[in-house]
């Protein structure tokens, strides 16, 4: 922590000239540590950034990790919007993904943070569980919904099993009851049903909000705004290039301001690559005009073959306006498969 | 040598089954004549393709020239040609021996006679060299040295009892090799005086001096100067160079005369003018007739070759061309396919002929291919008379024009040892075999008979024979001839077009069986696509199986945050760059491996 706040000062004259929109403290599980650091933190980019005044502050906590008085302490310094991982409403499933809290102990979260006085609150929750059935998803998807009060924002993902982590093991020794990708899909159109019957809006393949609580800080991500990230590892987006701190403890800590990997210059294809294949991740899909703004050149010109066929295929959807392309729901279905047509 | 004896020369070759130490001796035997420290010496010298050294196989025919002192005091030279030791290769193996004088055999101590021994030492007596045997591997705890000379004696009828007792690998027994190779193999005659007649018995073809000709000089004397003229393809050269081979050197050298092995380089630019098995004379003084030819060569397999890029056509032509100059055997011709575009019909020996062609074309030529499903040539009878040698399965007339159809037969001999008798002569009966009888060796080991369709061989019956019989079985074939047979072409349909480089030719009662397991195969080959793909075997428009590929159904990145990006991004690039090795047909996209697919269908076993 030491290290990451002589980072966070030390790069402050690198961003003279920006307006700090955005923090989003996580990555990890930042609740269990002391409180106070999270108030050093917080001062600390107040003392040597400009802030904007309605500048979005999240941070992620973890049930089990947390209590009232921290987070009284949180909002005191600052945070204005949480992020709560609850995964599942069954222990059992909770158990499998290697969680350590239960469901009543997410409860207690939730009912603290609307009494520290927090309005905005994500609730992540998976899908695709092993073991999980439908109903089972059903049930945290009713039990989330039933929140009181109901959470601004949730984050409803389904479990990818990445190479080289253990649950990749057991997927090849057919150990992990996985559902079926058609059940998959099902829970994720479910999902997507009973949130926008809800009152949400399904603004990335992901995420959904109340109108107004959408998260700016990851909108920021897909719309490509430069950030700049803190601590081990954190990657970042200045001025088109792209860059990462060191992923060695040891080696942050010794030298937190030079640990930086080496940087890579996004090509102007490169930058319209990811243009397309992040901003086409928001159900708003890409606006044109601010892509032709950005590279000052046509959209078709570059990419009127592929949009054309993905139209075509059903997978793509261009506004009746002609201002706006997303995906279709068929299309987030297979996403990557059209996303990748978008690599020059 | 403007001077030499030709009494003291030896052309000679060493013949045995594969694995049996041949290409060790070699290297002994060149080691210990001297013309090379030890230091120089590679593992194998012979060797000296990577890929030969890799599959520890002999490819091409090789030659070296070295010098021996022998006990009577005189110094001989040792022309040593070294044969290829798999069935594949038994026309590379015919033209060496038509080089030489004589030839050693060896056999293994521990494994005594096996099919390629006989089948191998049978041709060297066709071509009336003297054999003398050695026997190798004695120092193997296994070793029976007398049971083995005992089968010599009695299997192939040629004197034994003196034969050396070695081992190639330790260095046991060489010089006893050496002085029989003296005094047991004749020297060469042929009239130095005499008009040229010499045997081209293998080339190469060098950036800078052009093709190299191998050659056995019978009669005669060439040197620089000289203008030959070859007698089969009547190409006429002015010699630039003329020398002996040295362990993958060549030491040019005045004249080589009557008796000799060396090579000739003649600028000659064009590699078709110098066909293997052809005889070289003087353009000026020609001999009356051209040396009696080898044994013909004679494609036996067939399949298609693609470049996976159809940009690189003509460097797949100019790839084949080089190849085919090092390698009688390859032939080829242009063809088409409404898959694959522009690409070659081209001829093997045998499937491991095959697959080496391939890999040199990858290694050495950088080239990615696509390979159809080999096949042997069919003979079709059409009821109008005409008969078609049919090498490509898509050219095969409407079955309402055909009479009937021929197929290769070969008559294979099998050695085997008693406990697996059986379940080789099932694995015979399944792929059609004609038993013809059996003769038991010795106690425990037989030889098995059998007339089997080329075609039946051609894929994995080498590996299955291994495998069913514990790597004992040994096996040697030679063609018979052609049979009337009940073939169908098998027609696979990917989403209801049919693909014409996917098409082969099989027995009638085996083409059920085939086409399921070939549309399974191609199941798991064939990525999901946006819509549900039906593949299909068909025999004569009628549908005999099916499988389907499903369609795409969920392909999503859940989460894609800040730290993500560079890494999602790889593999939205890994995504698109599998599409780019991918046949379009139809609106299918197609691997190009599943075109090789038909040849893994016994995988299984």
């Amino acid at each position: 922590m030491e290290a990451l706040l002589t980072e966070v000062v030390g790069r402050a004259k690198e961003c003279a000239e920006y307006e700090v929109q955005t923090i989003f403290i996580g990555g990890g599980t930042p609740s269990v540590v002391d409180t106070v650091w999270i108030e050093k933190l917080l001062a600390a980019v107040r003392e040597h950034y400009c802030m904007a005044e309605d500048a979005e502050i999240s941070m992620e906590v973890n049930p089990g990790t947390v209590d009232l008085d921290k987070l009284l302490h949180y909002r005191n310094a600052g945070v204005n919007r949480l992020s709560i991982g609850l995964q599942s409403v069954s222990d059992e499933e909770l158990k499998v993904l290697g969680r350590i809290h239960t469901f009543s102990q997410f409860l207690d979260t939730y009912a603290w943070t609307a009494e520290a006085g927090f309005d905005n609150c994500n609730v992540d929750i998976m899908a695709a569980l092993p073991g999980q059935t439908m109903e089972s998803y059903r049930e945290t998807l009713k039990k989330v919904l039933s929140l009181n009060p109901p959470p601004k924002h949730i984050s409803a993902y389904s479990l990818i099993v990445e190479e080289g982590t253990p649950f990749a093991e057991l997927n090849e020794q057919k150990k992990l009851c996985l559902p079926e990708e058609e059940t998959e899909r099902e829970m994720y159109w479910d999902t997507h049903k009973r949130l926008l019957e809800a009152g949400y809006e399904h603004y990335e393949i992901s995420n959904y909000a109340m109108p107004g609580y959408a998260c700016r800080h990851n909108i920021g991500y897909w719309k490509r705004k430069d950030y700049l990230g803190f601590g081990i590892g954190a990657a970042s987006l200045i001025e088109n290039r792209r860059f990462s701190n060191e992923s060695n403890l040891e080696k942050y800590t010794e030298e937190p301001l030079n640990c930086r990997q080496e940087a890579v210059s996004l090509t102007v294809k490169e930058q319209m690559e990811e243009f397309m294949f992040l901003g086409l991740r928001m159900r708003s899909g890409i606006c044109v005009k601010e892509f032709e703004e950005e590279f000052g050149e046509s959209l078709r010109e570059i990419y009127g073959f592929v949009i054309d066929k993905n139209i075509r295929d059903g997978l793509l959807h261009m506004s009746e306006d002609g201002a706006y392309l997303a995906l279709t729901d068929r299309g987030i279905d297979i996403s990557n498969y059209v996303l990748a047509q978008f690599l020059l | 040598m403007a001077s030499y004896d030709q009494s003291k020369i030896r052309n000679f070759c060493i013949v045995a089954h594969i694995d049996h130490g041949k290409s060790t001796l070699a290297d002994r035997i060149i080691e210990q004549t001297g013309l090379l420290t030890s230091r120089e010496m590679q593992a194998q010298v012979l060797d000296n393709m990577e890929l030969e050294r890799e599959r520890g196989i002999t490819i091409k025919a090789q030659s070296v020239r070295t010098v021996y002192r022998a006990k009577d005091g005189e110094e001989y030279i040792f022309n040593l040609i070294d044969t290829p030791g798999h069935v594949d290769f038994n026309y590379e193996v015919s033209r060496s021996l038509a080089a030489c004088d004589g030839a050693i055999l060896v056999v293994d101590a521990a494994q005594g006679i096996e099919a390629q021994t006989l089948a191998n030492v049978y041709l060297a007596l066709d071509h009336d060299l003297d054999v003398f045997p050695v026997i190798n591997k004695i120092d193997l705890p296994s070793a029976e040295p007398q049971r083995v000379i005992d089968e010599i004696e009695d299997v192939i009828g040629i004197e034994a009892q003196d034969a050396p007792l070695i081992s190639a690998k330790n260095g046991i027994g060489i010089d006893e090799v050496l002085e029989q190779i003296v005094t047991k193999i004749p020297a060469p005659k042929g009239d130095p005086a005499a008009p040229l007649q010499a045997l081209i018995f293998d080339s190469l073809y060098d950036s800078y001096k052009g093709v190299i000709i191998f050659c056995r000089i019978m009669e005669g004397t060439v040197k620089k100067g000289t203008t030959i003229r070859m007698m089969a393809t009547g190409a006429k050269q002015e010699v630039v160079e003329v020398g002996y081979f040295g362990a993958g050197q060549f030491f040019p050298c005045e004249e080589l005369s009557a008796g000799m092995v060396g090579y000739i380089t003649a600028s000659i630019k064009n590699v078709k003018d110098t066909a293997v098995g052809d005889t070289v004379t003087d353009a000026n003084r020609p001999c009356a007739e051209p040396l009696p030819g080898y044994k013909k060569v004679q494609s036996m397999v067939y399949c298609g070759m693609y470049p996976a890029d159809g940009a690189k056509y003509p460097d797949l032509r100019d790839a084949l061309e080089k190849l085919q100059l090092n390698d009688a055997s390859l032939n080829y011709e242009p063809e088409t396919s409404i898959a694959l575009g522009f690409g070659f019909r081209c001829g093997f020996l045998g499937l491991l002929h095959l697959e080496i062609i391939q890999e040199r074309l990858e290694r050495e030529y950088n080239l990615d291919l696509v390979t159809t499903a080999p096949g042997v040539i069919y003979k079709v009878h059409k009821l109008n008379g005409e008969v078609i040698e049919l090498t490509n399965p898509s050219n095969l007339p409407d079955p309402s024009e055909i009479d009937y159809m021929e197929e290769p037969i070969v008559t294979a001999e099998i050695m085997v040892t008693n406990e697996f008798i059986g379940s080789i002569m099932e694995l015979c009966q399944e792929r059609r075999g004609r038993y013809l009888g059996m003769e038991y060796i010795e106690g425990s080991r037989a030889v098995l008979k059998y007339e089997l369709p080329l075609n039946e061989i051609i894929y994995d019956f080498f590996d299955a024979l291994k495998s069913r019989s514990r790597g004992y079985a040994s096996f040697d074939y030679d063609i018979k001839g052609y049979e009337q047979s009940s073939l169908v072409k098998l027609d696979i349909l990917i989403n209801r077009e049919e693909v014409d480089a996917l098409s082969f030719i099989v027995h009638a009662d085996s083409a059920y069986e085939r086409g399921r397991k070939m549309c399974e195969k191609l199941k798991d080959e064939i990525p999901r696509h946006l819509f549900e793909i039906p593949i299909q075997a068909a025999v004569g428009g009628k549908i005999i199986a099916r499988e389907t590929v499903k369609a795409m159904r969920k392909d999503v990145l859940a989460k894609c945050y800040g730290g993500d990006i560079t890494r999602k991004k790889k593999l939205l690039e890994k995504q698109k760059e599998g599409k780019k090795r991918m046949r379009q047909i139809g609106n299918v996209e197609i691997p190009q491996k599943a075109f090789m697919s038909v040849l893994k269908l016994d995988d299984k076993k």
